[in-house]
């Protein structure tokens, strides 16, 4: 790699470790610290490597340059290596030696304490989801906003105000108690759930910006999942979903971003390895006798990655909604759900449910019940995708529409 | 929306006892229904099934097995949906699979216990 594209590289890949460490160490509300230290590094790396060439070890020249400008900081800051954890005071006289742990365990250790800060519940999850890119993932306010589809100001006050928040309520950095662990990972699978759909869901037309943050998520995900405490279940089954969904990244876009729908899909366009990295976590996750919605979504999504219909095929499908549905309700698992039922049942029982379900403001319910009534009742089909395309409102849902309408009526 | 108590009763004499495809299939319509209530967004508490066997506590001690002595059908289980009336509530019980065993569903409102 050439040194103009290895130090954004790095600074991709190695900035938030040893923010994460020095956040740790220094406790949330020194957070900028930690940043200004790691900054400065990159900018002498970026100065040096420039004028005397790349060092051997780019990582580790970082790491140590890091600890270096650490313990001088602290050096010359004594009043603030006072306010900060005993550990480092007590070492305060010799802070040459001070030991700063940039390990892969202690790397991997700290970023695991800092999903946990980050998907803190004092924050909303639009907050921590931003936090979590911002922190964890080492992205920029503006790589943020283009991912969310915002503006940069947007972001910027929504992290000021998530990080305001974290240092008030005195969010510790360390790695979580079992208990804490219990009571709080379903908040954490959850943000990371809804930092994987952000970018697989997005309307945003940069995929690889998406791919991005899916990727991200899955990170995170696997960091979780690496760790013995943290690898319950449940954050398998999740990771299991994130593994079933990306296994289809590259054939539901077109080139230009579109989505190009399931039944249209490039079977061999499919990654087979993500399919059985999936099939994997899945195993994994049915340890133990928790069944949550994670395992229920990453059982529907397995048989997502088999194309062929076949009565066990949607019958399962149908059934791991029916147990989704009991355990939360959502219109998407509701309409999807009644698709199933079309394809078990038949698109009679199927039109009877649908009717039933009410949820006449969204365009998704009269693309299926216009799906439904197609071979049925033509122009009963056409009226319910004329009415979706008037409810929907992306450009990308009513070119779809506009074109079953046209199948519909060829 | 309030809350109504199904009960299910049957009599679990005359309950086929089935192969194991005939049970998934009877596992199924009762997925496939209060999946179809689930799915309206009126499913309070899917609530559980009861065994068979139980007993009856009357005064003075006396501890029967029952209840089934005077009456042939017994509480097979319950659930709780959400309904804006009893008729409304009435309809979702209309599709119980266990209607089709020769059973019955008995929709009560629920007065809540106000503190």
């Amino acid at each position: 790699m050439q040194q103009k594209e290895l130090i954004p590289h790095l600074f991709r890949t190695e900035y938030r470790k040893i923010v994460s460490v020095l956040c740790k160490l220094f406790g949330i509300e020194h957070i900028e610290v930690a940043e200004d230290l790691v900054s400065d590094t990159f900018l002498l790396a970026s100065e040096l490597w420039g004028l005397k060439g790349l060092p051997e070890n780019p990582p580790a020249w970082l790491y140590t340059v890091a600890k270096n400008k650490t313990r001088d900081y602290l050096k010359h800051n004594s009043l603030f290596a006072q306010k900060i954890s005993k550990e480092i005071t007590y070492h305060e006289a010799y802070s040459d030696e001070l030991d700063i742990d940039l390990s892969v365990k202690n790397i991997n250790d700290s970023q695991l304490a800092m999903i946990f800060v980050v998907c803190h519940p004092c924050n909303p999850p639009e907050v921590q989801i931003g936090l979590a890119l911002n922190l964890v993932c080492g992205f920029g306010a503006d790589e943020i906003a283009s991912a969310l589809l915002t503006n940069k100001e947007v972001i910027y006050k929504r992290l000021q105000r998530g990080r305001e928040r974290l240092k008030r309520e005195k969010i510790k950095i360390e790695s979580p108690s079992l208990s804490e662990i219990n009571e709080r990972l379903p908040a954490v699978l959850t943000s990371l759930y809804l930092l994987f759909n952000e970018g697989y869901y997005s309307a945003n037309k940069d995929i690889i910006l998406r791919k991005d943050l899916c990727l991200e998520a899955m990170r995170l995900t696997c960091l979780l999942v690496e760790n013995e405490q943290t690898s319950k279940p449940s954050a398998n089954a999740l990771l299991a979903l994130m593994c079933f969904h990306s296994s289809r990244f590259d054939a539901r876009l077109n080139p230009g971003g579109d989505v190009i729908l399931y039944q249209d899909q490039d079977t061999a366009l499919w990654d087979q390895d993500l399919i059985a990295k999936g099939e994997y976590f899945l195993n994994q996750a049915s340890h133990g006798n928790e069944l949550t919605k994670f395992h229920l979504e990453a059982g529907i999504a397995y048989w997502h990655t088999i194309k062929a219909d076949s009565y066990e095929k949607w019958e399962s499908i149908l059934q791991l909604y029916n147990q989704l549905l009991l355990i939360e309700y959502s219109p998407v698992a509701a309409l999807n759900r009644t698709y199933a039922l079309a394809k078990v049942n038949g698109k009679m029982e199927a039109i009877t449910e649908a009717e039933k379900i009410n949820l006449s403001g969204n365009h998704l319910y009269h693309s299926l019940l216009g799906e439904l009534y197609l071979g049925i009742d033509g122009p009963k089909a056409v009226a319910h995708l004329e009415t979706a395309w008037k409810l929907a409102k992306s450009k990308a849902d009513k070119t779809l529409i506009s074109n079953k309408i046209l199948a519909c009526k060829s | 929306m309030k809350d109504f108590l199904l009960v299910f009763r049957m009599d679990y004499d005359t309950m086929p006892k089935g192969s194991p495809e005939e049970m998934q299939a009877r596992t199924k319509t009762w997925m496939d229904w209060i999946g179809g209530i689930a799915a309206q967004n009126k499913l309070t508490d899917r609530g559980n099934r009861l065994f068979p066997t139980g007993k009856v506590v009357k005064p003075g001690k006396v501890i029967t097995d029952g209840p089934y002595t005077e009456i042939k059908e017994s509480i097979a289980g319950y659930s709780i949906v959400k309904a804006g009336s009893i008729e409304e509530a009435t309809e979702l019980a209309e599709g119980c699979p266990v209607l089709k065993l020769g059973g019955n569903v008995e929709v009560r409102e629920i007065s809540v216990l106000v503190n």
